[in-house]
């Protein structure tokens, strides 16, 4: 089993990229996201990949666009308002069908909100990241190990539907250290198999008559042929719904919670559970596509109540959980915004006010 | 015994024709940049990223690789291409409004990082596609669709020489603004192109090529009342000659 | 069995270091979940700088708490700002070289450990954050004290007389610790 190492959320998805085969990265400087940059900046010249400072959030977005479009797997990472400003080219992106992946790191909003940790980018992230009503996976990793795992998936998934990734973390994990364990390096020679059988559409010149293009809009019908062909890809996701349900056998209360505040969560449930208080939680680990079919099916003879724990005022995941969830079950709230963190107390109070509530 | 003189470059689609307006030079500068690379044997590694706007239509007519950048960003997407696959030929094809507006932080930036690929700017001073509103580019005195009075200095600013603006930059390898109203001046440009694509498969860096052209449909002119326009005002303003080369 | 540990000061005290050198420790040498959480202020120098170490032999939710079962003030600002973080029963370690305010909670354990002289007496003033670290482990041993030791071992390696100086100063800390638990 490879050794444990102790890391910084933020260089841990650096360094997981680079494992992946990212050999091209370009981002813009903007708290609390600027050790992946900086990582970046010393690693990726060692494996023969490139690292730029881009002139802005929408020019390093752009870059990446046209990195990704030659087939080579491209990141780049920014936060929460750098985050708006990626939105022309991670929609240019879904529409042309190039595989980036980026990483929202973020910090409290709306505007340019606090620099410290919050939840605040959910509909963003699984709504509407840019215009024209496309979608993407968005995976939403709770720890630094998950960090690592799903910033080394992101890129097989962008390869898989060649469309953009996103990963959703917060300035909690980023910049929290936590023991790793790293996955292999990918070789040079799986890379080279990896680009190939995106070489046939990469913008990399090709003889004339093998002409490749990649647009992000075509005029007359050939736009609704695109969107025709990106919803029957959208409708096949249910493959890709991960969820996490635990502790949720006899479970008579439930959180819905993801990222940062479900960890919390976890280890209230742990206490609570001590106590044999029967409570569990449903996880989105990607919050697109969204699991709904596991909080439809949630039954109101068993479940009394459920609480949903987000860093962001208002709540915004709890619309998808809303949107499912029977009606006889109350839904209740614990948050926090703004850089305030959410605490173990703070969940554990708002638990035993539910249970005082419903039970 | 027939001798051929001329053959349509295979830079172009075969078959298809011109869409553009009469009296534009779009066209003719598509024309050249496929006869460039040609030339130089690298029309298999040519790799076009196109600006939006009229510039857009180009893609209709190329037969090598393409993309479409979005709104100004041709600089940014051409340096992920080609700090990608340096062995490709890349050039970006954009217009006043895109390269000197929307685009102007991309292309100030590129220039200066001495990114390693050609500008073709096409510079006719005003918004094509969108119906002749006011680019960085018109003339002082100049109707726009947004300038119905004309450009008025005090409201609008003045003229933004491209060319001149990227010569205060260290890193750019070669500038050069030119014209296709003669044929001397499309010989010019078509040697121009060259030069810049060779430079850039030497390694050489940033090169842009101004071309300053006429839309007769948005100057609200016949075609040949906008070629003494051009001459006469166009190039007044936006003088051609080498501005560059240090290769 | 979870512990947390809240360590703040100015910037400069080795605050950071501290937590940090604690948890790298852990995570190398023993199978305890770990988590180190800094917190900065805006600006990149001076002013106020807090962590939080979490160290744990289940899986860790908050990495940063307002309730802490240990706390490290190495100023009176931090003093001010926090104490009222500790838990009932907690244990307050403090620098008392520069932290002179009465300690008005009765609920909680006092360690004083004048670092800031300590480690002047020393003849390197940076060692005060090894010297807390000390009287820490010593108090509380969520670590054994080797665990520690190697991770100062490996951060000084090839720095012979780094490592001397800092085993000793840890090790004066240390004392303090252990004694002020048998005196408890």
């Amino acid at each position: 089993m490879a050794e444990r190492v102790f890391m910084k959320g933020t260089e841990a998805i650096a360094e997981a990229a680079v494992r992946a085969g990212c050999r091209f990265f370009a981002g813009y400087p903007i708290t609390p996201q600027n050790e992946i940059p900086e990582y970046m900046s010393r690693r990726l010249p060692e494996v023969g990949g490139q690292f730029v400072q881009g002139e802005s959030e929408v020019a390093s977005v752009n870059m990446l666009f046209g990195a990704a479009s030659t087939g080579i797997r491209a990141m780049s990472s920014s936060s929460s308002t750098g985050i708006s400003l990626y939105s022309e080219g991670v929609s240019f992106s879904a529409s042309a069908r190039v595989p980036i992946v980026y990483v929202n790191v973020g910090r409290g909003g709306p505007g340019i909100g606090a620099i410290q940790p919050a939840q605040q980018d959910y509909n963003q992230a699984t709504k509407a990241s840019g215009n024209g009503g496309f979608r993407m996976i968005v995976l939403a990793p709770s720890s630094v190990q998950e960090c690592v795992d799903m910033v080394y998936e992101a890129f097989d998934l962008a390869a898989k539907y060649e469309n953009p990734v996103l990963v959703l973390t917060d300035g909690v994990v980023g910049t929290m250290m936590e023991p790793v364990i790293l996955p292999e390096m990918k070789t040079d020679e799986e890379l080279a198999s990896l680009r190939k059988k995106f070489e046939h559409r990469a913008i990399i010149g090709h003889p004339v008559g093998k002409q490749a293009v990649c647009r992000a809009g075509l005029m007359g019908s050939g736009q609704e042929n695109v969107n025709i062909k990106a919803a029957a890809m959208y409708d096949d996701w249910d493959c890709e719904i991960r969820v996490e349900e635990y502790m949720m056998d006899d479970a008579e209360l439930v959180i819905a919670s993801y990222g940062i505040s479900a960890r919390i969560c976890k280890a209230v449930i742990n206490k609570l559970r001590k106590e044999g208080i029967k409570i569990g939680m449903i996880r989105p680990e990607r919050i697109s596509p969204f699991p709904y079919d596991t909080f439809a099916k949630l039954d109101p003879k068993k479940i009394k109540g459920l609480l949903d724990v987000e860093m962001s005022i208002p709540a915004q995941m709890i619309w998808d959980v809303k949107h499912v969830l029977n009606k006889d079950i109350p839904v209740r709230e614990c948050l926090r915004s703004g850089g305030q963190l959410m605490t173990n107390n703070q969940v554990e109070n708002a638990v035993r006010d539910l249970i005082k509530e419903v039970l | 015994m027939e001798k051929k003189v001329y053959s349509r470059t295979n830079g172009l689609l075969p078959g298809a024709v011109s869409g553009f307006c009469p009296g534009c030079m779009h066209g003719t500068v598509h024309k050249l940049i496929g006869e460039a690379a040609e030339e130089l044997g690298q029309l298999d590694h040519l790799v076009r990223v196109e600006g939006v706007g009229c510039c857009g239509l180009g893609q209709f007519y190329v037969s090598h690789d393409e993309t479409i950048a979005a709104h100004g960003r041709a600089c940014a997407v051409a340096t992920g291409i080609k700090r990608s696959s340096p062995e490709s030929l890349i050039y970006t094809y954009q217009g006043d409004g895109d390269l000197a507006a929307i685009g102007l932080a991309e292309t100030m930036s590129a220039a200066n990082r001495g990114e390693n690929f050609t500008v073709i700017f096409v510079n006719n001073g005003i918004y094509g596609m969108t119906g002749g509103q006011m680019a960085p580019t018109t003339l002082l005195g100049m109707k726009s669709t947004t300038s119905p009075g004309g450009r008025v200095a005090e409201e609008h600013g003045y003229p933004m020489h491209m060319c001149e603006i990227l010569d205060t930059l260290t890193a750019p390898v070669y500038l050069e603004r030119t014209s296709c109203d003669t044929p001397q001046h499309v010989i010019a440009t078509r040697n121009a192109i060259k030069k810049a694509f060779k430079y850039q498969l030497e390694g050489k860096g940033f090169s842009m090529v101004e071309i300053v052209t006429s839309c007769p449909t948005n100057w609200g002119m016949n075609t040949l009342d906008s070629l003494d326009f051009l001459r006469d005002k166009m190039f007044a303003e936006y003088p051609l000659g080498l501005i560059r080369d240090n290769g | 069995m979870e512990r947390n540990l809240m360590i703040a000061g100015f910037g400069g005290q080795g605050v950071m270091t501290m937590g940090k050198l604690l948890a790298q420790a852990t995570c190398d040498s023993t199978d305890l979940n770990v988590t180190f959480f800094p917190s900065y202020g805006a600006a990149m120098r001076g002013g106020t700088a807090n962590c939080y170490v979490v160290i744990s032999d289940e899986s860790i939710g908050a990495p940063s708490s307002t309730s802490v079962d240990d706390l490290i003030v190495m100023n009176e600002p931090s003093l001010d700002a926090f104490l009222g973080n500790l838990k009932e029963n907690g244990v307050l370690f403090i620098n008392s070289t520069i932290v002179k305010k009465k300690i008005d909670r009765k609920d909680v354990n006092l360690v004083e450990v004048p670092v800031t002289e300590m480690a002047l007496d020393m003849g390197d003033p940076r060692v005060l954050n090894v010297i807390m670290l000390g009287a820490y482990i010593g108090y509380t041993d969520v670590v054994p004290t080797e665990v520690v030791l190697e991770g100062l071992h490996h951060k000084f390696k090839n720095k012979p007389d780094a490592i001397k100086l800092n085993d000793e100063a840890f090790q004066k800390g240390y004392e303090i610790g252990i004694n002020a638990k048998k005196d408890r």
